[in-house]
């Protein structure tokens, strides 16, 4: 509104009223502006919020809270490392394929009664070196991220269907069994362990891109790459841990998921990765990189998860939630460019 | 046009205040622009110049002030609405695409066009062509842009900004990064603009192209209109003094050091652009790199700094022999390089200030679990913000948002911080004002008095002999002439900068 006035006034001059008049207009705006800028994310899901508790009475019951959370910890533990890798500028299609391949090789250890610390341990390593690969071709082979994640996304989708036969491997059986299935569906004082694990991510990544030199490294990259190449940074070893470390939380989604279904799925996480890239757009991290916090991707997931909740609770059939969805996704975008053209 | 008769100004600001969140970058700027002059806007680094040109070319708003064009108000809302009503400026930055050739950056986002919507190439590239032989351009306007040397990349910015035939044109330190004879050009094409009545904004640090092409200049300081004076009437010292306040001896504050050991050096070293090049370099020396725009000092640097790949050759540092192939191997062995190209390779704009200083040097400040220690790493900064006079309100601010010469302080602490046996600094003073000039003479003397040594490379002549103990002249990737202080002279310099014999 302001705005409106201000670009009106300004484009005819006759009708500009006393310079004070501008003034004061001016600093009311740079302040909305401003406040606006830093918060829209969080504003959006507050908004959001009031307006599903207004039409569902079951929305802020700490029962669906809970839910809410632990069913958001997966693409939120997905969209962590996609933060990391879309801020160094690049793109990892593949951790859905990732996610696919190490539960399977999880429920076959566990079936293979091998000691949980093992399993865990063994798929998380195996997440980080699928991830290691593509970050691997990108920074030696000096291919596009996203090309290179598209070749290993289908490639891990190929692996786990030889690898499973196209069939679900069951997790229910053998000697780590019970401890597996406290993975995505035990209780910690009454709260979902998955959401711990997914509270432990977003703070290690916390951690990592605001206190260490690798994150600090990664904002760089993804600012200036040559002249991060000229300060005596490796650049290559920070493209292959971006992607490892996408790769492994990838594998934590996966036990998740495999816990929670006591079984792997061939098709698991299937298009996993347009919903992590989704919620690390949302939160305000810049495609073209070096820009964004991983608060913001935090925000990102829960308008997702929050999104995806209210369209169940208001009992929309699943092929409408999609095109909601995208509404929502494509709004919020539009909202973001428009507001970083302008400042 | 004589010199006395002053018409109306085309354009006319006055008492613009531009305020940036902790910044009052303009605070009561005045400016007019009279047809068929050039006028000269001074001021040190940070004085809002550029902030100046900003906001009369629609890209900020001021937050208070009187914009008269062709004596009415006026407010631009873009960039383009005021180039296509005949105001168009040539950034300090460069603006183009690199992987377009020189007629497409041009002609960007305004291609002629032929039937059914195709580009007009044939057109478009003699429209080009038209305009680099006005600036005496050798290169074909289908070249790719980044192949270009910056300073020819400059001029195709030139090219671009007068192909818009505009009344008042506005350059933003256009010879920062221009031989000499690209600059005598641009002077050439001024004074043909100048005559055909256009209304020019000029704005440098070097203030011997003032008196060479200004008719009148204007002085800043902090954001505030200090003076107008009609060129004729002022000297160099008057100017210094209206742009510090105070007056500035000597520029060149050059100090007898006793020189050490070797430090560095090079035998026989052949890398991309460089063929052959051995030189000493010893400890608590100066030795100036001079030549000509693409001469190969650069490329020369980037080899010894392992951002390029030597071919052959040999490289010791303190009587060792190095193999560098990498900068952090450079780094290592206590060289580091600050670039010439702050927005290309130099500093990541998108990161503040306190991180692209430190970028070099973060793990000095790594704790034993790997946290960086922030408050010691803040100490490091606000010493160098204080000790090169840094105008920033805060060591936080994004380093895309300090003015260009403080940006190129930031880059040269950053070689600084990591505390180098050998430093290199590719023209370190483009677009730094004098005064600040003078700070960073002072503060490499420091560091020279320390035992340092210091590869300076400029394409500045009084530069490079106001302040070398030696001096090096290159021409086509070969060292052409060694001369020490006392014997070097600008005639014998540029003898061997243009491949004669010494
Ligand atoms: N977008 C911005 N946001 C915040 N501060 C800014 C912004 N642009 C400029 N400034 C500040 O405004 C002041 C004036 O900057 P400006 O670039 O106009 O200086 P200048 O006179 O052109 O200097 P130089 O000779 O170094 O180019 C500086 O202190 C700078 O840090
Ligand atoms: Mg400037």
């Amino acid at each position: 509104m302001t705005e409106k006035t201000l670009r009106s006034g300004a484009l005819s001059p006759g009708l500009t009223g006393s310079p004070e008049h501008v003034k004061s207009s001016v600093s009311k705006f740079r302040i909305n502006k401003d406040f606006l800028f830093e918060y829209k994310s969080v504003i959006a899901l507050l908004i959001f919020m009031v307006a599903v508790s207004m039409i569902s009475d079951s929305f802020f019951s700490t029962n669906n809270m809970l839910n809410i959370l632990r069913q958001t910890s997966i693409n939120a533990i997905i969209a962590v490392g996609m933060t990391f890798v879309i801020l160094t500028s690049g793109i990892d299609l593949a951790v859905g394929s990732i996610l696919a391949l190490s539960g399977a090789l999880a429920a076959t250890l566990i079936g293979m009664d091998f000691n949980i610390m093992l399993v865990v341990t063994l798929t998380l390593a195996a997440g980080a070196a699928m991830g290691a690969m593509s970050g691997l071709i990108i920074a030696k082979g000096r291919v596009q991220a996203f090309i290179a994640t598209l070749a290993t996304m289908t490639l891990l989708r190929g692996a786990t269907m030889v690898f499973t036969d196209g069939r679900p491997i069951s997790a229910s059986s053998g000697a780590a069994s019970d401890a597996f299935s406290f993975i995505g569906s035990g209780y910690l004082f009454a709260i979902p362990f998955p959401i711990y694990l997914m509270a432990f991510t977003f703070l290690a990544a916390w951690f990592v891109l605001n206190h260490t030199r690798l994150g600090r490294y990664v904002y760089a990259l993804g600012g200036n790459e040559a002249a991060t190449r000229l300060s005596g940074i490796n650049v290559d070893r920070i493209k292959l841990a971006v992607y490892s470390i996408s790769g492994g939380l990838s594998a934590l989604a996966g036990l998740i998921v495999t816990s929670r279904l006591a079984s792997a799925q061939p098709t698991a996480g299937n298009s996993y990765e347009l919903d992590a890239i989704a919620a690390v757009v949302l939160g305000g991290t810049s495609l073209t990189g070096g820009k964004g916090r991983i608060t913001g991707t935090l925000v990102g997931v829960l308008i997702i998860g929050i999104l995806n909740n209210a369209l169940n609770l208001l009992n929309v059939s699943s092929y409408y939630q999609l095109i909601a969805k995208a509404l929502v996704i494509l709004l919020a975008v539009l909202v973001d460019t428009r507001s970083s053209r302008q400042s | 046009m004589s010199t006395q008769s002053k018409s109306e100004p085309v354009f006319q600001m006055k008492d613009v205040i531009k305020i940036f969140p902790g910044v009052r970058a303009l605070d009561g700027a005045c400016l007019n622009i009279y047809p068929g002059r050039v006028m000269a806007l001074l001021g040190e680094n940070g004085a809002g110049k550029s902030t100046l040109m900003k906001v009369m070319t629609g890209i900020h708003r001021c937050d208070e002030g009187q914009l008269k064009y062709h004596g009415d108000d006026v407010v631009f809302r873009s960039s383009r609405d005021s180039r296509e009503r005949g105001v168009s400026i040539i950034h300090q930055e460069l603006n183009l695409i690199p992987e377009l050739s020189i007629a497409e950056n041009i002609f960007l986002s305004r291609e002629p066009m032929g039937r059914f919507g195709r580009i007009d190439w044939k057109t478009m590239r003699e429209e080009a062509q038209k305009l680099l032989d006005l600036l005496d351009v050798p290169f074909d306007p289908s070249t790719p842009v980044g192949k270009l040397s910056i300073g020819v990349q400059q001029m195709v910015e030139i090219a671009k900004a007068l192909s818009f035939s505009s009344q008042v044109i506005v350059m933003d330190e256009p010879t920062d990064a221009l031989t000499d004879k690209e600059t005598e050009s641009l002077f050439k094409v001024i004074r043909q603009l100048r005559s055909e009545g256009k209304g020019i904004v000029y704005i440098s640090h070097r203030l011997q192209e003032i008196f060479q092409i200004c008719d009148d200049a204007t002085v800043m300081r902090d954001g505030r209109f200090i003076a107008e004076t009609p060129v004729y009437q002022l000297t160099e010292d008057d100017i210094i003094e209206q742009m510090v306040g105070r007056s500035l001896e000597e520029q060149y504050p050059r100090i007898e050091v006793e020189t050490g050991a070797l430090a560095l050096e090079v035998k026989n070293l052949s890398a991309p652009g460089v063929k052959g090049i051995s030189f000493q370099l010893k400890e608590g020396e100066i030795l100036g790199i001079s030549g000509l725009m693409g001469a190969g000092r650069t490329e020369l640097m980037k080899a010894l700094y392992g951002a390029n790949a030597a071919q052959s050759g040999e490289i010791r540092v303190a009587g060792e022999a190095k193999q560098i192939k990498t900068p952090a191997e450079a780094l290592q062995s206590g060289i580091v390089y600050i670039s010439e190209d702050r927005k290309g390779d130099g500093l990541v704009l998108e990161l503040s200030v306190s991180e692209n200083m430190s970028l070099c040097s973060l793990k000095r400040f790594q704790s034993a679990i790997g946290k960086i220690n922030r408050s010691r790493e803040m100490d490091s900064v606000q010493h160098f913000i204080k000790a090169f006079n840094i105008k920033t309100p805060s060591a936080k601010q994004l380093i895309k948002n300090l003015s260009g010469g403080n940006q190129q302080k930031v880059a040269i602490a950053k070689g600084l911080m990591i505390n180098p046996r050998v430093l290199i600094l590719d023209e370190p003073t483009r677009g730094v004002d004098v005064g600040a000039k003078k700070e960073i003479y002072q503060l490499i003397n420091e560091f020279k008095n320390k035992g340092m040594s210091i590869l300076l490379v400029s394409s500045d002549m009084p530069e490079v002999l106001g302040m070398s103990d030696r001096v090096l002249v290159m021409h086509e990737g070969k060292i052409t002439g060694e001369f020490d202080r006392q014997e070097a002279t600008q005639e014998k310099l540029m003898r061997c900068a243009v491949g004669k014999a010494a």
